[in-house]
């Protein structure tokens, strides 16, 4: 520790202005606070701050998705072997490690792309890296399907971090969720390899033959192409999968968003810490579920669809994790606390929209939190007028 | 009607070294200083030059914009020198004590058949109007304005904030005669809010509308205490006075002197003996930091450790504090800090253990603990702003210097110390007071 300091202590010479290497400045300032803490006292204001950084907020977030990373992991392998029909002789371990050796390298690239914009943006503007990307470059592997070509993902976070965010001027300034640009920039660009019952699960494109009864499709596609069909029992689950099976989270899908099991746990370690919010996090599950209710009371009995359980939303693709993971982004979403219960809500009931009735797009859940983090900002100022009007009418009392 | 206010936002930041109820008297300082730089919004112009002899209550300078308003000497003895900074700006102005002290005579006189404007005579005569400042803007009250009522903050829940009920205890007469002598200058009523939690020895003031506040900091400032008693509007003004300033215009009518006299608690974990000290405004503190400081670099606070004043180790008692902070700097490294579980940390978040032990004290250091980013957390601000006021908002509008939308949004009702938490709990390290400060500076200049 001490000669790690002293080396980080000699080099700073160097990269500092007026140094030979300043243009990596922004590089060796990450690397340094990486380690340690900087140095750095407070000038002006409060004499004191509080412990929390944005490092240790961020740090908090990529913990919180580590539970729904190894179950992702595990159920790479699991789908893929499900689909070769020799499921039932892997142990957890085979489709664990089979899971975890496809998808590093997605992580990899993603962060391996991000960071190294990051650094360049940085540097160009004389800023400390942020810590942004942290969480965003962990999102992005997780909220595609595995098989995914590596070159995609790289252009896809290459695209989200320059148009995402950094011509906006950096973290804290952007107005769409990163990772979810990511992801819709792939969905529009590469169509075919981001939808149909084919690309979910690792392999199952060039697969000859597939094993007996498996389809690859999602739980969401299943619903969507059964509308107007037959009567469904859900009582069953959907398509081959119980209930159960969907709670765990054992079916084809986004790497991350199909175990709710562990979402929740992410969700509670984001809850505890206070790092997420959960006002978004609360009103954009009661959105779904009123939504989802309202179509159950307003259904014809022809339209499977709106049939559908109203908490089935919740368990099935990926409205748990883009509730509890990517409403919450601080920066994308509302500010005030009334326009977070507003802003989460109406995430929710549009999700649930596009899923039912628009069956060109099975998941409503990306497109409904990039347009209400378009209308943030105006939800922002809705409830900031109400204060200055109630300002404003306390001078017509008096006066 | 006795208002009750319970405040559920704020946080108490609980810092070891907090002064025991032990009062010693410091022994004479040698000097005396008055800073012009610490009241905001004057141009001071000077009266006396060094070698001039002065008295406790000769004017030593006053307001360019505003020549009624004088500021005199604490004490009796002869200037030595007046301190000047860059762009010749006026530092300080010292005062070497004489051995006696004497006191300019303000004639005292029965009270009651005072008329308003002989009090507020005396009170610019002797220097004591200063101590009566205003909002919006927190500046020195206007002499011209009748303000709509007079807030009087019996408490302080600042970190190691000194306990008005151990300062006051033997001073309660007077601090009467100085509620009677304010009652004077508004129609309206003097506020007196005190802790709801405590005992507290003001019961037996009179003429004061007593009420109860509940909540932790910033409770105890008089922006969160007017915005939910008698907010200010557009065009209004409320006046404030500290307990103890409030005692001293007292004296100046019952003895007809400046008597500057003050208790001042010396706090923070690097005092070896936190207790409370007679002491007088505006005295170099050796006597009372002697021997009494460790030897960690530390740094020195008039005032509290959020919103207080750096200053240079053997200080001067500065004209509204009745506190000093001493705490180590914060100049390290700290090796994975960022990540660690870091025990000894006090943190607002959850991230950190420092919740789950609310009664723990912490020696806080100055350390910024991380570095500056842009603002990616919403609603922290929220949580320690407990007004009706969007924090965020506001500072915005400030940075833009929209005029509009900063009086719109509040300006009129805070100044730095109701944002002081904002810069305590922010995860960007961004600067709120200052932000505040330079809005209510640029209204000041565009409304003036």
């Amino acid at each position: 520790m001490k000669a790690l300091r002293k080396l980080l202590d000699n080099i700073k010479p160097h990269v500092e202005k007026g140094g030979k290497f300043h243009i990596l400045h922004s590089g060796f300032d990450a690397v340094e606070t990486l380690f340690f803490v900087p140095n750095t006292v407070t000038k002006t204001g409060a004499h004191i701050r509080d412990s929390i950084d944005l490092k240790r907020t961020m740090f908090v977030v990529v913990i919180a998705l580590i539970p729904a990373l190894l179950y992702g992991m595990w159920n790479i392998g699991y789908n893929h072997f499900l689909s070769i029909g020799t499921a039932a002789e892997g142990t957890f371990m085979d489709f664990f490690l089979f899971g975890f050796i496809k998808m590093l390298p997605l992580i990899i690239i993603s962060y391996g792309v991000g960071l190294g914009l990051e650094i360049m943006f940085a540097q160009s503007r004389g800023h400390e890296v942020n810590e942004g990307f942290f969480v965003s470059g962990m999102l992005i592997p997780l909220i595609i399907p595995i098989d995914t070509p590596l070159w995609m993902v790289a252009i896809a976070v290459a695209f989200a971090v320059i148009i995402g965010k950094e011509v906006f001027g950096g973290t804290g300034m952007n107005i769409w969720n990163p990772a979810l640009i990511a992801r819709a920039f792939l969905f529009f660009a590469y169509p075919s390899s981001m939808s149909g019952d084919k690309i979910w699960v690792e392999g199952l494109n060039e697969l000859s033959v597939v094993a007996d009864g498996f389809s690859g499709a999602t739980p969401l596609a299943v619903m969507a192409a059964e509308a107007g069909d037959t009567v469904v029992n859900f009582a069953q689950g959907i398509g081959n999968w119980s209930i159960a099976e969907l709670i765990i989270g054992s079916y084809p899908g986004s790497i991350g968003e199909t175990s709710v099991i562990a979402i929740g746990i992410g969700a509670l370690i984001l809850l505890a810490t206070g790092v997420g919010s959960w006002k978004v996090m609360f009103s954009t599950f009661a959105g779904g579920l009123a939504m989802a209710y309202l179509f159950n009371i307003l259904a014809p009995e022809e339209h499977i669809f709106m049939n559908m359980p109203a908490y089935f939303h919740l368990i099935i693709g990926g409205f748990a994790f883009g509730a509890v993971f990517m409403a919450t982004d601080p920066v994308s979403a509302t500010q005030t606390s009334k326009g977070k219960y507003i802003y989460g809500f109406l995430i929710g009931v549009i999700a649930v929209i596009i899923r039912v009735f628009n069956p060109a797009y099975p998941e409503g859940m990306m497109l409904s939190i990039l347009l209400l983090n378009t209308f943030a900002p105006l939800i922002d100022y809705y409830v900031v007028q109400g204060n200055i009007k109630k300002r404003l009418k306390r001078i017509k009392v008096n006066a | 009607m006795t208002k009750v206010v319970k405040l559920k936002k704020g946080l108490n930041i609980n810092i070891k070294g907090k002064a025991i109820n032990e009062l010693v008297d410091s022994g004479k300082s040698k000097l005396y200083a008055v800073m012009p730089t610490e009241f905001l919004g004057i141009i001071p112009k000077m009266l006396v030059k060094p070698d001039h002899v002065v008295k406790a209550g000769t004017p030593l300078f006053y307001n360019k914009y505003n020549p009624e308003v004088k500021f005199t000497s604490p004490v009796s003895g002869k200037v030595i020198a007046v301190e000047r900074g860059a762009r010749r700006k006026i530092l300080r102005i010292v005062v070497e004590a004489d051995a006696e002290m004497q006191y300019e005579d303000f004639k005292k006189g029965e009270l009651s058949t005072l008329k308003k404007e002989d009090v507020i005579e005396t009170l610019l005569n002797s220097g004591v109007w200063p101590f009566i400042r205003q909002r919006p803007y927190a500046i020195i009250a206007n002499t011209k304005a009748t303000p709509k009522a007079i807030f009087i903050s019996g408490f302080d829940n600042a970190p190691l904030a000194p306990d008005y009920n151990f300062i006051l205890k033997d001073q309660l007469d007077e601090f009467q005669n100085g509620v009677n002598v304010l009652a004077k200058l508004t129609e309206g009523k003097i506020h007196l809010n005190l802790d709801g939690k405590e005992e507290n020895i003001f019961t037996s003031i009179n003429g004061v509308e007593v009420n109860q506040i509940f909540g932790k900091h910033p409770s105890s400032t008089i922006g969160t205490q007017i915005n939910h008693i008698d907010p200010i509007n557009k065009g209004e003004s409320v006046w404030y006075v500290n307990p103890q300033d409030v005692v001293i215009i007292g004296r100046l009518f019952s003895k007809g002197i400046f008597d500057a006299k003050r208790i001042v608690a010396l706090t923070g974990s690097e005092v070896k003996a936190p207790k409370y000290y007679n002491t007088i405004l505006g005295a170099k503190l050796d006597t009372i930091t002697n021997g009494n400081l460790s030897d960690v670099n530390s740094r020195y606070i008039s005032g509290n450790v959020l919103t207080g004043t750096q200053t240079e180790k053997d200080l001067y008692l500065s004209y509204y504090d009745s506190h000093v902070s001493v705490i180590p700097e914060g100049n390290y490294y700290e090796f994975f800090g960022w990540i660690m579980p870091r025990f000894k940390k006090f943190s607002m978040s959850k991230t950190y253990f420092s919740w789950l032990m609310p009664k723990k004290e912490y020696a806080l250091d100055t350390n910024t603990n991380g570095g500056e980013r842009a603002f990616v957390m919403s609603e922290q601000y929220e949580q320690v702003v407990p007004m009706d006021i969007y924090p965020v908002e506001l500072l915005k509008a400030c940075m833009a210097e929209d005029i509009d939308k900063m009086e719109n949004l509040g300006i009129n009702e805070v100044e730095e110390e109701d944002s002081t938490l904002c810069d305590y709990v922010c995860t960007a390290k961004i600067e709120a007071q200052e932000t505040i400060r330079k809005g209510i500076d640029l209204m000041i200049k565009e409304l003036s």
